[in-house]
C-alpha cells in the first residue's frame, strides 16, 4: 500500500485508506482496483487474487487492473437513520447516500457512498457519476461515486 | 416417489423475548400433535440453526432433540441464512427418500434482536458482510430499495404500488392467526409510515420476529399406512447462483462482470423457481397460490416476474388488477407474508411450507384459496442459497 501512496512524498502522511488494496487516490484522482483473470478475460471487483470464479477457467494468474472511473447509476437509495456498527455514523448524522452504478467496459455494477452534497432527489437511474473519494466519519478513506466533471 | 407432509407446527410470530428453543419445541409439539404422532415416532430430526446465540451446529438440532427429551433419534443442523428452513426440509426429504428413515421432524426457530441486522461482531476485514456495514453503512433495506428503485424506473412502480402490496398481505396477515402483525392499514398509512431507505419506508420493509414452525415428513408408505392427509412435497430447490450474476445482492460490493462470460439465460431468483417447476413437473400457470419472500413490499413484486407469474414489468399490472390478492386469479402470500410476520430466519421457509400444507388441506380459514391444488415457496438466502418447495395434493 506503501508504494501506492509514495506520489504523496515526504511531506504529508498518506491518508489511510479503509480498506487496502481496492482503491488508490494518485495526484487527487481516485481508482477502483480489479483485477483480471489472465486465462479468460474476467475483471473482479473487490479484487480476487488467487483464483478465476468462472467455473470453466482454472485461471490463477489474476494481475491487477484499473477499473472505469465513469459510469451510469443502476440504482440508489439512501439509509435515514445511522447505519449500526461497525459503520459510524457522523453526529450529527446526515444521510449516507449509496449508488450501484453500472462501468461499461467491465460489464459490472459496483456499489458505493455518493459525495456528501448529492441527495437522493439529486440522483437519476442512468446519470453519468465519476469516482472519487472522501472520508469515514472516523478519517478513513473510502471510494465515492461524485458528480461527473 | 415423493416425500409427505403429515404435520405442521407452528409457535406463534412475535418479539417474545424467550429463548428460541421454546419456540422450536412449541411448533415441534404441535407438528406432531397435528400429524397424530408422537416424540418417539420420529427417527430423523433436522434444526434449521439460528446465529444469535453462536455455535450454529449446537443451537439447532440436538437443542430441540434434547428439549424434546433425548430419544437416541439421529439429528442434523444446517445453516443457510434465510435458505436454512428449505435446506433443513431437503436433508430430512433426502434421507427418507434414501429409505434411511420413514419419519423426520423439521425445526427451524429464532429470537430476533431489535432493529437492523447487523453482521456478527470483531474487525472481520475478510468478511463481505462486515466490510458492507463499515466502508458503506449498506444495511439490509439498503439492498432492497436499491431493486425498489429500479423498478420505479424500469416499471413505473409508484410508491402507491408498494404501499398497495402491504395493504393486501395485512389484510390476510389479519386472518392469520399464526402473524405478528394482525391489524389491517391503508394505503395512506403506508406512505404517511417515516422513509427507512429511499424510496421504501417503514412499512414497506419487514421486520425482525420471534417465531418458529416444524413441520413433520414422511416416506409415502408410512402415510398410506398412517392413514394421514396427503400433502406431498413435489420439489424442493435449494440451486446456487450461476456465474456471472449480473443482479447486485446482499451482501455483496458489485455484480460479477459480464464482459467475458455472457450473462446465464436465468437470474438466481428466477433460476430458484425454475428447479423446482423441472423437479415438480408443473408452471406457473398450474399454480394455485404462491408465498415469496417479501422482505420488501417492492420485492414481492419482483418475485411475482421472477416465479413466472407473469412477464418482466408486468407485477404491478397483476396487482393493481387484484390478481394477487386472496379471491384473486393467483394469490400471493396469503399467509400475510413477511409483511405480516417478520422474518424469524431459520424458520421462516418452514413457516412458508406450513401455509402450503394448511392451504392444500383446505384448512386455511378465513384466507382459504379455493380449490388450492399446486403451491410454490420461493426464497434467497444470503451468500447464494436458492429456497424454493412446491407442493401439490
Amino acid at each position: 500500500m506503501s508504494k501506492r501512496l509514495c506520489h504523496y512524498g515526504r511531506m504529508s502522511a498518506p491518508p489511510e485508506l479503509a480498506v487496502p488494496g481496492w482503491f488508490t487516490v494518485e495526484h487527487g484522482v481516485t481508482w477502483l482496483l480489479g483485477t483480471r483473470c489472465g486465462d479468460c478475460g474476467t475483471t473482479y471487483f473487490p479484487p480476487e487474487t488467487r483464483f478465476c470464479r468462472n467455473p470453466d477457467c482454472e485461471g490463477e494468474e489474476l494481475p491487477e487492473v484499473r477499473l472505469s472511473r465513469r459510469g451510469t447509476v443502476w440504482s440508489y437509495t439512501n439509509a435515514c437513520y445511522p447505519p449500526p456498527p461497525p459503520y459510524v455514523a457522523a453526529e450529527p448524522y446526515e444521510p449516507v447516500v449509496l449508488a450501484a452504478v453500472e462501468l461499461a467496459e467491465e460489464s459490472l455494477v459496483v456499489l458505493g457512498q455518493v459525495t456528501p452534497g448529492l441527495a437522493v432527489e439529486d440522483l437519476r437511474v442512468g446519470m453519468e457519476l465519476e469516482l472519487t473519494s472522501g472520508p469515514l466519519a472516523d478519517g478513513p478513506l473510502v471510494w465515492m461515486w461524485g458528480r461527473a466533471s | 416417489m415423493s416425500v409427505v407432509v403429515l404435520g405442521q407446527g407452528m409457535h406463534p410470530w412475535g418479539k417474545w423475548g424467550r429463548p428460541f428453543t421454546e419456540y422450536g419445541v412449541a411448533a415441534a409439539r404441535e407438528a406432531l400433535r397435528d400429524a397424530g404422532l408422537a416424540w418417539r415416532d420420529v427417527q430423523f430430526l433436522v434444526g434449521a440453526d439460528t446465529i444469535r446465540n453462536g455455535y450454529p451446529g449446537f443451537v439447532a438440532g440436538a437443542t430441540f432433540a434434547k428439549a424434546l427429551g433425548w430419544t437416541g433419534a439421529r439429528v442434523a443442523s444446517c445453516y443457510a441464512a434465510c435458505a436454512s428452513g428449505a435446506q433443513a426440509i431437503d436433508i430430512a426429504r433426502t434421507r427418507i427418500l434414501a429409505g434411511l428413515c420413514d419419519v423426520a421432524l423439521v425445526v427451524g426457530a429464532d429470537t430476533a434482536p431489535k432493529g437492523f441486522f447487523k453482521p456478527v461482531g470483531g474487525d472481520r476485514h475478510d468478511d463481505p458482510d462486515w466490510l458492507r456495514f463499515r466502508l458503506l453503512g449498506a444495511t439490509n433495506p439498503a439492498y432492497f430499495a436499491l431493486y425498489a428503485r429500479r423498478r420505479i424506473a424500469l416499471h413505473g412502480a409508484t410508491p402507491a404500488d408498494f404501499a398497495a402490496v402491504k395493504v393486501k398481505n395485512a389484510l390476510a396477515g389479519s386472518l392469520n392467526p399464526m402473524a405478528r402483525y394482525r391489524g389491517t392499514v391503508t394505503v395512506d398509512e403506508v406512505l404517511a409510515s417515516p422513509m427507512v431507505a429511499d424510496p421504501l419506508r417503514l412499512m414497506d420493509i419487514c421486520a425482525t420476529s420471534d417465531g418458529g414452525a416444524a413441520l413433520v415428513l414422511a416416506s409415502e408408505a408410512f402415510a398410506r399406512r398412517h392413514g394421514g392427509p396427503a400433502v406431498r412435497v413435489s420439489a424442493v430447490s435449494t440451486v446456487t447462483p450461476t456465474f456471472p450474476g449480473t443482479v447486485l445482492e446482499l451482501p455483496d460490493f458489485a455484480t460479477d462482470s459480464a464482459a467475458a462470460v455472457p450473462p446465464p439465460e436465468r437470474t438466481f431468483r428466477a433460476a430458484v423457481a425454475h428447479a423446482a417447476y423441472e423437479e415438480a413437473g408443473i408452471g406457473p400457470s398450474d399454480l394455485s397460490f404462491a408465498e415469496v419472500y417479501d422482505l420488501s413490499t417492492a420485492l414481492e413484486l419482483d418475485w411475482c416476474e421472477d416465479v413466472g407469474l407473469c412477464g418482466p414489468g408486468e407485477a404491478e399490472k397483476l396487482l393493481r388488477a387484484g390478481d394477487t390478492s386472496l379471491g384473486g386469479r393467483i394469490p400471493v402470500n396469503p399467509s400475510g407474508g413477511l409483511a405480516s410476520f417478520g422474518e424469524a430466519i431459520p424458520a421462516q421457509a418452514i413457516a412458508q411450507v406450513c401455509e402450503l400444507t394448511k392451504q392444500l388441506r383446505g384448512a386455511a380459514g378465513g384466507r382459504q384459496v379455493a380449490g388450492a391444488g399446486a403451491g410454490l415457496a420461493v426464497n434467497q438466502g444470503l451468500f447464494g442459497h436458492g429456497s424454493a418447495i412446491i407442493a401439490t395434493v
